[in-house]
């Protein structure tokens, strides 16, 4: 009998417990909202990268001849814009420049925002109060408007309007770090890690940053879709990318001048930043569902 | 409540202070020199001196922040470089004409919202809750310079039932609430007003579905309670946060609205503000920018009082 028992408890699998990120991942998988909004922007990434080879036409190259062509036109699927330019091809190249400035600033200001937060939320008193403050001054501008001043006083220019975006987001960021911060802070644990002799810059290192980037991380996430629109809308106002780069807000409003003539297709561009922006924003809703985070 | 008011204006002094240096600091980080917009091109080196000490721009960064804000507390915002008029002059026309704007879309936007946001927490989890939710997530997912155009698209070019741009005969200075002049409003204000119905909706379904769970909920039920007063009393508990979403959103309709002035050459402060972008007028646009801002900063603190004059929790805290 006792051996028989100690062979069923040998054979019992020794499972290694499910950790938090993988019941993150395993619930967004089941999710089919999630996992369609997933590939519709890992398609546009992709197509937008690989644009080169599949076989699209020179997104650069006009003809006068063929220009403001309809939808389903022969050999232009997607019709030619004001110059005569594939709007295909076009639109995937376009995908390049709008994704990059759309996304990019969100990743900036999250590593920027989340140091300057931990900071503040750990380090606390003088330092707490002077970054907090000055976060405070930049949340009296609505973001259109501050995107807009900073971008405008800059001037065109890919560079000019990640810079701008970046200063946009790293406010809301930080203060949702600060928020999160202090709230770790105070529990017990960082005071036996402190009592122990550890640095700040360990304590931060070791057990502050895991237990707080996730909930700013969430909160990035949710930025993205605001910062596609506010991105494409810097072009649209002409105040972003330069023409005759391809990009979806300076195409929706160099197409403008065309919805007498072809109404549609001018609507294109702006079709290809709602789908990217709501697809976003799905995302966004079924991480912060999956990690319980409630709003 | 007035100690309260005091307290909250004391509060607002630093950040309308940080709000006026961002706003002088724009200036300084345009590139190129300011002087190249005024100068001549063939102005001798001697001239560019001199105009430089007329403009104040050979002293220090602290001495000049220290003239603008002082000419700026007696309303001298400086001149226009495009026009020659007075910036101050220029920006309030323009504010007037975006008020209109944004309060149009905010009577459309915050019915709606909080009726369909209340639909969907009364009747949470239904076929109708889903429907909202989706809705409200299209609604702040649209960039709206694009729904405008597509409004366009169908309301103007294809069935001509609305004008496209502009403010009406007239022009900016001539409004009047008869049908010529309101029917441009009808396609901006429409537009404007799909994001913020989305973000209060939003936010009154997750309010009305917090509130009608908690315990007090049922214990009115329990003494008897008609639905009806029931529901009187969770449109109280949510009021003060329904409010404050709805004040903010309002500040944002002024200072967003600028892509949507753009797409329906509405001549409100956005359209005046890319003029100024693009004719490099930076005392246009800094005074533009300026006056937007404190606008949302007072439309913050009214929020905070009205919120603390409706719940007297706030006040304690």
């Amino acid at each position: 009998m006792a051996l028989a028992e100690t062979d069923s408890m040998q054979d019992a699998k020794v499972e290694k417990p499910q950790g938090y990120w993988s019941g993150v991942g395993a619930r967004v998988v089941r999710d089919p909202v999630s996992m369609i909004c997933l590939g519709v922007v890992l398609l546009l990434i992709l197509s937008a990268i690989f644009a080169p080879w599949l076989g699209l036409p020179d997104p650069y190259k006009g003809s006068m001849i063929a220009r403001l062509k309809p939808l389903g036109t022969e050999g232009h699927i997607l019709g030619t814009d004001e110059q005569g330019r594939d709007m295909l091809a076009r639109l995937i190249y376009g995908g390049r420049l709008t994704l990059f400035i759309g996304l990019m600033p969100v990743v900036l200001a999250f590593f920027i925002g989340s140091a300057l937060g931990i900071v503040a939320g750990y380090v606390g008193g003088m330092t707490n109060t002077i970054i907090m403050r000055v976060v405070d001054v930049f949340f009296a501008f609505p973001s259109v408007l501050l995107a807009i001043a900073i971008s405008g006083a800059l001037g065109a220019g890919i560079v000019n309007s990640l810079v701008s975006l970046t200063i946009v987001f790293i406010p809301p960021i930080t203060r949702v770090a600060e928020a999160v911060t202090s709230g770790v802070r105070a529990l017990d644990y960082i005071d036996a890690a402190r009592a122990t002799g550890a640095s700040a810059w360990t304590v931060i290192r070791v057990h502050v940053i895991g237990n707080v980037l996730s909930p700013i991380f969430v909160y990035a996430t949710s930025l993205t879709s605001v910062c596609m629109i506010l991105a494409a809308g810097l072009s649209f106002l002409g105040i972003g990318v330069r023409p005759p780069e391809p990009e979806w807000g300076l195409m929706l409003n160099t197409l403008r001048s065309a919805i007498y003539i072809n109404p549609w297709l001018s609507a294109l561009p702006g079709v290809m930043i709602f789908i990217t922006s709501l697809c976003l924003n799905l995302l966004s809703d079924g991480l912060r569902s999956a990690m319980n985070v409630r709003d | 409540m007035l100690s309260y008011f005091l307290r909250r204006l004391i509060l607002v002094l630093p950040v309308a202070f940080g709000v006026s240096v961002i706003c002088f600091l724009l200036v300084q980080i345009a590139p190129g020199d300011p002087l190249t917009a005024i100068m001549p091109v063939d102005a001798t080196a001697e001239e560019q001196a001199a105009m430089r000490a007329a403009y104040g721009l050979d002293k220090p960064l602290p001495i000049q922040y220290a003239i603008w804000i002082g000419n700026l507390v007696q309303g001298d915002m400086g001149k226009s470089i495009a026009t020659g008029r007075p910036v101050a002059q220029e920006v309030f026309g323009a504010v007037q004409n975006s008020l209109l704007l944004a309060v149009s879309a905010a009577v459309i936007a915050f019915p709606i919202g909080i009726f369909l946001g209340f639909l969907a927490g009364y009747f949470r989890d239904t076929l109708l809750d889903r429907a909202v939710t989706a809705l409200s997530i299209t609604g702040v997912s649209v960039p709206n310079y694009w729904l405008g155009i597509v409004l366009v698209i169908i309301f103007s070019v294809n069935l001509g039932w609305l004008p496209s741009m502009g403010a009406g005969p007239g022009g900016s200075q001539s409004w009047a609430w008869d049908w010529l002049h309101m029917r441009h409003l009808i396609l901006p204000a429409v537009t404007l007003a799909v994001v913020p119905i989305g973000i209060v909706a939003r936010t009154v379904r997750a309010l009305a579905g917090d509130i009608l769970t908690q315990d007090f909920v049922q214990a009115l039920y329990a003494k008897g309670m008609s639905r009806g007063d029931v529901l009187r009393h969770v449109a109280r508990n949510a009021a003060a946060t329904a409010l404050s979403v709805m004040g903010l959103q309002l500040g944002y309709l002024l200072g967003g609205s600028i892509l949507i002035e753009t797409v329906f050459n509405w001549p409100g402060s956005g359209f005046l503000l890319s003029n100024a972008i693009f004719q490099r007028d930076l005392p246009l646009l800094q005074g533009t920018i300026l006056i937007l801002a404190l606008f949302f900063v007072a439309m913050n603190l009214i929020v905070d009082v009205a919120q603390a004059a409706i719940d007297p929790r706030i006040k304690r805290s």
